[in-house]
């Protein structure tokens, strides 16, 4: 085992992922603790365009159609072989819906140990992560054997993951991908709703809280009366409450609003990820520990139920 | 078609969370546990599979207070075999040791397909499905919100950012690991989950000994420390209210 850190780059249709950028940033803290390199691993098909910004030591690339767009499975075997041969001392992934169909494969099939949601790497290589919907942080050593981390956005900024100049590549010789058992039949683009809510200036946001699809009525009635747009956390789209087109968070949109009005929202990673880029965050919860409280700007723990009427009236009076 | 379902029970974050004296696990002595809600959608997605295609659905979970209520549950809304996994589970279980002994009893149930929640909320090393997938020889895909089976094949919506789905195919037997069934979770009357408990029966299977490789070592838990809090406004219904047109105000939105 040698001392450099792996980072298991995504992209999806030819663009990298932001969380590549964090997970590059990640990679260096860690490396600085092991005293190794920091060598990203791109799967692909021409894409040698996207190497370039990649903040890294060295590229190793594996091109192969099969590996073109994502395939859990092709992906899985290519970074078993990466891994087998170069044996590192930790390979990082996203915790998305791309790294995660891969890394608990990797860690079962080559026995190696994995720590997921991790969020920083501290002095002494603590791997802190951040569970129970980011109201408990663990801390563990990174283990002795070939770690396989997962990692959740917040922790360190895309921009510490962007070079500044190309970092040499390695062409890496394809593992054996015939005979897969998963295949991709082509990409659904997504519903185009009434409004596009990552432009909209004002939103309202509702979640898990509101409790019934009929007190739905609550928040569009503020948001007709302010002029704002209606959208939710998981929970509520996945009752089918709203359309997806509305969703906020990990597999919805990400929002940058000038106000966004969090209503009985807990503020779990998947949904805070997707919000951080707005101006002022206002919540409504009576949770008083829940974590949106930590990214809103202004909070009450008012009873939603009694102050979104009250709000709605006054709106109303204001614009007449 | 055979479809088993591995489901657990997590802590209802809903509750105030607390460290147990060790500092490196949750205070489990108050702590109220509810279904995994991923695994709520995989129970969903297998009857709605059921209905559509005729299934057997097994429930499949390790035993722990209040997980019989779940098995009932799920026997009301259409599920028609329960397994509860007895033996070393009560405590530091991890999703490695747990995949590796439950892929050796479902591998005696011969199962055409395996849907469970995609994650769980207090997952530290990496969530069950592609593990058990591993373990089991069985291609695994996760994020999916949409199944379909078509003859050895199944065909799933894969999620990915912004809204965007993959529609994939994987051939039978496979793993999936569900975001959300095509429709929510069903509601059921608890007189009929009341009827199930004196109908149905839990069998109860041995786990016998757990192999905890591969599963991380906590050193400490903690809450996590607060760098910016919000400024709070009053709790009260009516002031909060007006503080917030006030601040509408400030911000230009109104």
């Amino acid at each position: 085992m040698n001392q450099d850190i792996f980072v298991a780059i995504e992209h999806l249709r030819g663009k990298v992922s932001e969380i590549s950028f964090i997970m590059l940033a990640a990679a260096h803290a860690l490396a600085k603790e092991t005293g190794g390199q920091v060598v990203a691993i791109v799967l692909g098909q021409n894409a040698q365009a996207i190497l370039s910004d990649l903040n890294a030591d060295k590229v190793m690339y594996v091109d192969h159609p099969l590996l073109k767009d994502f395939n859990p499975e092709a992906y899985q075997k290519s970074i078993v072989g990466i891994i087998d041969e170069y044996k590192p001392r930790a390979v990082i992934f996203g915790h998305t819906t791309i790294g995660m169909d891969i890394v608990g494969g990797i860690s079962a099939r080559l026995g190696l140990p994995l720590v997921s949601s991790v969020r920083t790497i501290e002095s002494g290589s603590k791997l802190i992560s951040q569970i129970c919907g980011g109201k408990i942080m663990a801390e563990c050593d990174l283990p002795d054997a070939t770690a396989l981390i997962t990692l959740v956005p917040g922790g360190y900024k895309p921009e510490q993951g962007q070079g500044t100049q190309s970092p040499p590549v390695t062409s890496i010789t394809p593992q054996q991908l015939g005979g897969l058992r998963i295949s991709l039949n082509q990409y659904i683009e997504p519903e185009t709703g009434d409004v596009d809510i990552s432009k909209e200036p004002l939103l309202i946001a509702v979640g898990r809280g509101i409790q019934t699809q009929d007190n739905i009525s609550l928040a569009e009635e503020l948001a007709q009366a302010m002029g704002g747009v209606v959208c939710a956390s998981r929970p509520v789209v996945d009752q089918g409450w709203l359309p997806t087109s509305r969703l906020v968070g990990k597999s919805g949109s990400t929002v940058k609003p000038k106000v966004y009005l969090a209503i009985g929202i807990s503020g779990a990673p998947e949904h805070a990820e997707a919000i951080t880029g707005s101006d002022v965050i206002i919540a409504i919860n009576t949770d008083p520990a829940a974590p949106i409280f930590n990214l809103a700007k202004y909070g009450t723990t008012a009873d939603l139920f009694d102050l979104v009427p009250i709000l709605t009236e006054q709106v109303k009076n204001i614009k007449g | 078609m055979n479809i088993i379902v591995p489901v657990k029970l997590v802590p209802d974050l809903v509750e105030e969370l607390s460290i147990d004296s060790s500092g490196t696990a949750l205070d489990t002595s108050w702590l109220r546990m509810i279904v995994n809600e991923f695994d709520d959608h995989a129970i969903e997605q297998a009857i709605i599979l059921k209905e559509h295609t005729g299934a057997h659905v097994t429930i499949i979970s390790v035993n722990a207070e209040g997980i019989d209520d779940l098995l009932f549950t799920a026997a009301a809304k259409g599920a028609d075999r329960l397994i509860k996994l007895t033996g070393e589970v009560e405590s530091g279980v991890n999703n490695h040791a747990l995949a590796r002994g439950m892929a050796n009893i479902i591998k005696e149930l011969k199962p055409d397909l395996i849907l469970t929640g995609v994650q769980a909320h207090n997952d530290l090393d990496g969530s069950l499905g592609p593990q058990l997938a591993e373990y089991l020889g069985m291609p695994f895909v996760g994020y999916i919100s949409g199944v379909k089976v078509d003859g050895e094949q199944v065909n799933v919506r894969k999620e990915y950012p912004g809204g965007l789905i993959g529609d994939m195919n994987a051939s039978l037997p496979a793993v999936l690991g569900i975001q959300a069934a095509e429709q929510p979770p069903r509601y059921v009357a608890i007189s009929k989950v009341r009827q199930m408990m004196k109908t149905v029966s839990i069998e109860e299977l041995d786990l016998s000994t757990l192999d905890l490789m591969g599963g991380p070592t906590v050193n400490r838990m903690f809450q996590p420390e607060v760098t910016e809090r919000a400024t709070m406004l009053s709790e009260d219904a009516d002031e909060a209210a007006n503080q917030l047109i006030n601040l509408f105000k400030e911000l230009g939105t109104l």
